[in-house]
């Protein structure tokens, strides 16, 4: 089966994705606090804005304004039955400014955590998890998406539930999770590990890698690790604009256009073929980038030194895989489990 | 499965490998097996807070350090923390009837224009785990919350967290109104969150910006350990 991604990664061998959604709707006008999703009927205007933003500074690939459309994120704005019909219209509205571009553009229905920790750990079953991802999923394909795209998950268990719901509502997807504890996932997944998650799964995603987690060095780190493993699938990279500051009672994000574009380059030389930015990332970030990935040429695989000399140092020192770990405790004598 | 690990008769163990023994179970996080252990030095008549502190605060100290030296990760950590609460729910009643100390208390809340919990659940559940009271605000808290409800839980500490740039100045809004209402020394306050930074904490007056869970525990037992040691002193 064909999809809109699918062609497009086959007549291309990089494809820029989009930049921040949050960032970007708090400059118009979005107050903290508020669910983003209600600006889909509120002011679709803004939300159209957002995506032809995307669209005119060259992405490819803009995700959907729907990334909190959950009923455990909505049930916070007691919202929680609004799930379908928020995702629905996150995607018309995109299909809307992607038939409009003039060139292919795909729609990615963004499907973000549901922000509950999972059983045996914490309280959300597995079977509540897919009947909810589910719900977003089928908004997201009655709106239009091309492909779903779930994405900033920590928990092995949240991905594999987000994928047995997209398998159930029959879409081709992309998943990406988020490496922001040295290295790893808040919930302890290396790049390895996730690579073997991934191609364990009974319908895997057209694409997989990171996306947000702390800068962009760290997320090239992770690049790294995913195609150190040799898998064949492409990798996607959605790195922040660098890494958030607080200057004179202000939040500024400190990766300019000039960074990202450096960093798009490596990151398609680390082994990425979706490159896009995370938080912070911004209209003109996207053209610099897009240019960077149009002019300049291929370069060799970046080592950690080069990627930590132009894009700053890395959060940790090593990112956890390997037999680079800390050594495992000294126990006792130990009980049957 | 291998000789060595052969089923362990906990009442056995004397008390000195008993108490080890728990630190194991609870780094395992083996909640019955916590729950038994604490039942057992009850029977032995040991005191329910040097049990606390012992066996269940020292344990989870050692889950602490290896999630802060990234060789644990949150579920292992969160199944210890569970495993403690067995244990606590034991020791609760019996700590209240004798007057023993306690811990600490906690108000925790995402500020005002936040909804992102996962953070601010990790930590509560972290520092029940290592013995504190915490009271879960919720998320999207105005400052009139945190003073409110620091006074009326009688709080030691003031937990914030935020996820977002444009929330995290919103930490500042709520010490300068302490300062202001003359009780920011009342409470020691912690912040913390994605993308806050050392820098930031101190920039805002926050006592302790605290990176994860594990080192929110860490500031909040060593914070509180120095106010006692100064008011002892004054």
């Amino acid at each position: 089966m064909t999809n809109a991604l699918s062609e497009l990664l086959e007549t291309r061998d990089w494809l820029m994705a989009d930049g921040a959604t949050g960032t970007n709707l708090f400059n118009m006008g979005l107050s903290s606090g508020d669910a983003p999703e209600f600006w889909n009927i509120d002011h679709p205007d803004r939300i159209r804005t957002l995506y032809r933003n995307a669209v005119e500074a060259g992405s490819d690939i803009f995700l959907t304004n729907s990334f909190g459309a959950n009923a455990s994120r909505l049930k916070l704005h007691d919202a929680q039955d609004r799930a379908l019909e928020l995702s629905r219209i996150a995607a018309e509205l995109g299909r809307e400014v992607a038939d409009a571009a003039g060139r292919k553009v795909v729609v990615a229905g963004s499907v973000g955590p549901t922000g509950d920790i999972m059983q045996p750990v914490g309280e959300l079953s597995h079977a509540a998890a897919v009947e909810m991802f589910e719900e977003t999923a089928t908004g997201l394909k009655q709106g239009g998406a091309d492909v779903l795209w779930v994405e900033t998950i920590s928990a092995p268990e949240e991905f594999k539930a987000a994928a047995e719901a997209f398998a159930n509502v029959g879409m081709p997807w992309c998943g990406t999770m988020s490496f922001d504890t040295a290295g790893r996932t808040m919930m302890g997944v290396t790049s390895e590990a996730f690579v073997q998650l991934v191609d364990g799964l009974p319908n895997p995603p057209l694409a997989f890698g990171a996306n947000c987690g702390v800068g962009a060095s760290d997320l090239l780190r992770t690049v790294l690790g995913f195609a150190a493993t040799g898998t064949a699938r492409p990798i996607i990279a959605k790195g922040n604009a660098g890494i958030p500051r607080y200057e004179d009672g202000h939040i500024h994000y400190n990766g300019t256009p000039d960074l990202m574009a450096d960093y798009v380059c490596m990151a398609r030389d680390s082994g990425a073929t979706i490159i896009g930015g995370c938080c912070g990332t911004m209209p003109e970030h996207l053209r610099a980038m897009r240019e960077a990935l149009e002019t300049r040429p291929r370069g060799e695989r970046p080592t950690l030194e080069v990627i930590a000399e132009r894009l700053g140092g890395f959060s940790s020192e090593t990112d956890g895989t390997g037999d680079s770990g800390a050594p495992k405790r000294e126990r006792r004598g130990r009980r049957r489990g | 499965m291998s000789d060595e690990e052969d089923d362990l008769i906990l009442s056995d163990l004397n008390d000195e490998e008993l108490v080890e023994q728990m630190f194991d179970d609870l780094y395992d996080g083996l909640k019955e097996e916590i729950e038994e252990g604490v039942n057992i030095l009850l029977e032995r008549g040991w005191e329910p807070y040097r049990i606390l502190t012992e066996a269940l605060v020292g344990g989870m100290t050692v889950v602490g350090k290896d999630f802060r030296d990234g060789i644990l990760f949150v579920p292992e950590v969160l199944l210890a923390a569970n495993a403690m609460k067995g244990g606590m729910a034991i020791l609760k009643p019996l700590l209240a009837e004798t007057g023993a100390p306690t811990i600490g208390k906690m108000v925790i809340g995402t500020v005002k224009g936040d909804i992102h919990d996962i953070g601010k659940n990790l930590v509560s559940m972290m520092m029940e785990g290592a013995g504190f009271e915490v009271v879960d605000l919720g998320i999207n808290n105005p400052v009139e919350t945190y003073i409110e409800a620091a006074a009326a839980e009688n709080a030691d500490i003031v937990g914030m967290s935020a996820l977002l740039t444009t929330t995290m100045p919103y930490m500042k809004v709520v010490i300068d109104q302490m300062v202001e209402q003359g009780i920011r020394d009342d409470y020691i306050v912690l912040v913390g969150g994605a993308p806050l930074n050392e820098e930031f904490g101190k920039a805002i007056g926050a006592d302790a910006y605290c990176r994860d869970a594990a080192v929110a525990v860490e500031m909040a037992k060593d914070l509180i350990a120095r106010r006692h040691n100064q008011r002892a002193a004054g």
